[in-house]
């Protein structure tokens, strides 16, 4: 397929119907409302069904009926919706039921407003919802990314048979940005666990309640077996100008764009900076920041935010280096001069701090 | 030699009742177990069961099922059954679930006509937790969380949420019956099959709704509790076809 011009909503529809997905449940809300209008007009197309739901509690309950059919299924919703979903998303976890659930985060708490912002962070990395559990969390960078990581992400949710985020913002879902498809997927294999009547065999059941404390215990280790399966084989993350870097700056989605073009700029001034993008928020690329930590002594985290991430960073870094953390909440989308004066500030700082 | 009753395919054996004596719960599962049987939909049936004391159903039924968080049965019906409409989808909820905290998912998946069906338990209290409040209680009822009897001023009113759905044109079948003895008992089952077959026949949404005895909570024996459904619950919630439209619309 060639390049299409696309916003990252569209991208997210069109990725997920060429993964496969034949099945879409959803509540309008902005920023991402092109999304479901996309899943209206594409799916049916297709052979697939789109449902417009009366809330989001019930279009994530649709969601888990359709996955416990076996079907590659997408809801979406930004930040207000999603809180909504993690009932759901609780019950998909238990269930141990695969998923895709979109966030086009908007400023909050509460009703907040429609700008980009990356206050869910918390939320979307430590499970969001009630009990034991995690969902894995994949943030793309760009419309491309949308395109790529939405394939990667329904492909995880069915290898590991959990509920799966991409954490997007209203940025990334209202840009515009040349973008290139995988191919439509065919023929996927089917779900042997499925509930599809018992026909001549034994019949299946899907409980989240575990009234025995012990079964329910193997039941939360088993979990964690597939969480700690995802991290070691799923984590994924991107560096951009580490080699010779003295300062690095630690961002994702949208937030890392910015920081990107002020590296850009700071290093025309002479400031050895570098990137680390996390393109997995949980897992968190944990060993890849220590490995960096063994060399670089200054790390500026950045976010729209008051500071979630950062909290990860230092989780990971374990006492080691020096950690900035430069956050924009509310809906305000920092600009690259913003990011190049922190960056710069700190870098000074290291310099004097050495003389 | 005549065969005048057997144990049903779908329903197992050798398991012990969590059932309370003279629950209406266990009348129902039978009830259904035998027509998934007499009318062959067993083998492609999944049934959502709701939170509440129904939650453990698939103890007793042998077929494909799911459990709901309270209240969204009518949801995860509607997943299943887009998805995969070849099954015979049905949900079994009762008056908490489907009338309280699921009120939004059941107006809104009869309103769509999906094309599911719904047993509704109605017992007027909440069973499982202990006899609280319920949507459909009685007004006077006495319940743990309406101790001087349900009071219209603080408590509102007993809803009648399939009377409500009951006009929706996507509602093809609505009944109410009571488990109140043997003639109740073969209405029920003649009602179910009803509904049943209006998906069979894929006319939509239908649903039925049975006053059934909680004992337990409402502090009587299983015989009082029989005589408290004719001569109170069912002057409240009369018992009759709701909708019929299996002929067309109304």
């Amino acid at each position: 397929m060639n390049k299409v011009f696309m916003s990252g909503n569209h991208a997210f529809a069109e990725a997920a119907i060429r993964a496969g997905c034949r099945s879409y449940f959803g509540y309008p809300i902005t920023p991402q409302n092109e999304l479901g209008e996309y899943m209206a007009e594409h799916l049916p197309k297709s052979g697939g069904v789109f449902v417009q739901s009366e809330s989001e509690t019930a279009a994530i309950n649709m969601v888990i009926g359709a996955a416990a059919a076996g079907a590659r299924v997408m809801t979406s919703s930004s930040s207000p919706g999603i809180s909504l979903k993690q009932e759901g998303i609780s019950f998909l976890a238990g269930f141990q039921l695969p998923a895709v659930i979109v966030n086009v985060m908007r400023g909050g708490p509460g009703l907040g407003n429609i700008a980009p912002a990356q206050g869910d962070y918390f939320q979307a990395t430590r499970g969001g919802g009630h009990g034991d559990y995690r969902t894995p969390v994949f943030a793309p960078g760009s419309v491309q990314e949308v395109a790529d990581l939405t394939r990667v992400a329904f492909d995880v949710a069915d290898r590991y048979r959990t509920p799966v985020m991409i954490l997007g913002d209203g940025m990334l879902g209202q840009m515009k940005e040349p973008v290139e498809f995988p191919d439509m997927l065919v023929d996927l294999p089917e779900k042997e666990w499925a509930l599809r009547g018992r026909g001549e065999g034994a019949s299946r059941y899907m409980a989240s309640l575990i009234l025995d404390v012990m079964e329910m215990e193997r039941h939360n280790w088993e979990l964690v077996r597939k969480y700690q399966a995802i991290t070691k084989n799923e984590t994924l993350y991107e560096g951009y100008m580490l080699d010779d870097a003295k300062i690095v700056a630690i961002a994702y989605g949208t937030t890392a764009r910015i920081a990107r073009a002020a590296i850009k700029r700071v290093r025309k001034e002479g400031v050895p900076a570098g990137l680390l993008r996390p393109i997995t928020l949980w897992p968190f690329p944990k060993e890849p920041l220590q490995e960096l930590a063994r060399r670089i002594e200054d790390f500026v985290v950045f976010e729209m935010s008051t500071g979630q991430m950062v909290e990860d960073v230092l989780l990971s870094l374990e006492g080691r280096g020096r950690v900035a953390f430069h956050g924009r909440p509310g809906g305000v989308v920092p600009t690259p001069v913003e990011f190049s004066r922190i960056l710069y500030r700190e870098y000074q700082r290291q310099v004097k701090s050495e003389k | 030699m005549k065969l005048l009753n057997k144990w049903p395919s779908y329903y197992k054996k050798d398991v012990v009742t969590h059932y309370c004596p003279g629950c209406g719960h266990g009348i129902v599962h039978r009830i259904v177990a035998e027509l998934l049987e007499e009318m062959d939909l067993g083998k492609r049936a999944v049934c959502v069961n709701p939170a509440g004391c129904a939650v453990l159903a698939y103890k007793y039924f042998d077929i494909d099922m799911i459990e709901s968080a309270h209240g969204r049965g009518t949801a995860i019906a509607t997943g299943v059954k887009r998805v995969k409409p070849e099954l015979f989808v049905f949900t079994y909820q009762g008056d908490g679930d489907l009338s309280a905290i699921g009120t939004a998912e059941t107006i809104h998946s009869a309103n769509r006509g999906e094309h599911i069906t719904v047993i509704f338990i109605n017992n007027a209290v909440y069973g499982m937790t202990g006899g609280q409040m319920a949507p459909t209680t009685l007004l006077g009822q006495r319940t743990t969380t309406t101790l001087g009897g349900r009071n219209p001023k603080f408590d509102g009113y007993p809803l009648h949420i399939t009377d409500m759905i009951a006009p929706l044109p996507g509602v093809i079948y609505a009944e109410r019956t009571a488990i109140n003895g043997p003639a109740g008992i073969q209405r029920t089952k003649k009602a179910i099959q009803a509904a049943f077959q209006v998906q069979v026949d894929g006319l939509g949404y239908s649903i039925v709704e049975v006053l059934s005895a909680c004992p337990t909570n409402w502090k009587m024996t299983p015989e009082e509790s029989f005589k408290w459904i004719t001569e109170v619950m069912a002057k409240e919630y009369v018992p009759g076809v709701l909708t019929d439209k299996r002929g067309g619309p109304a």
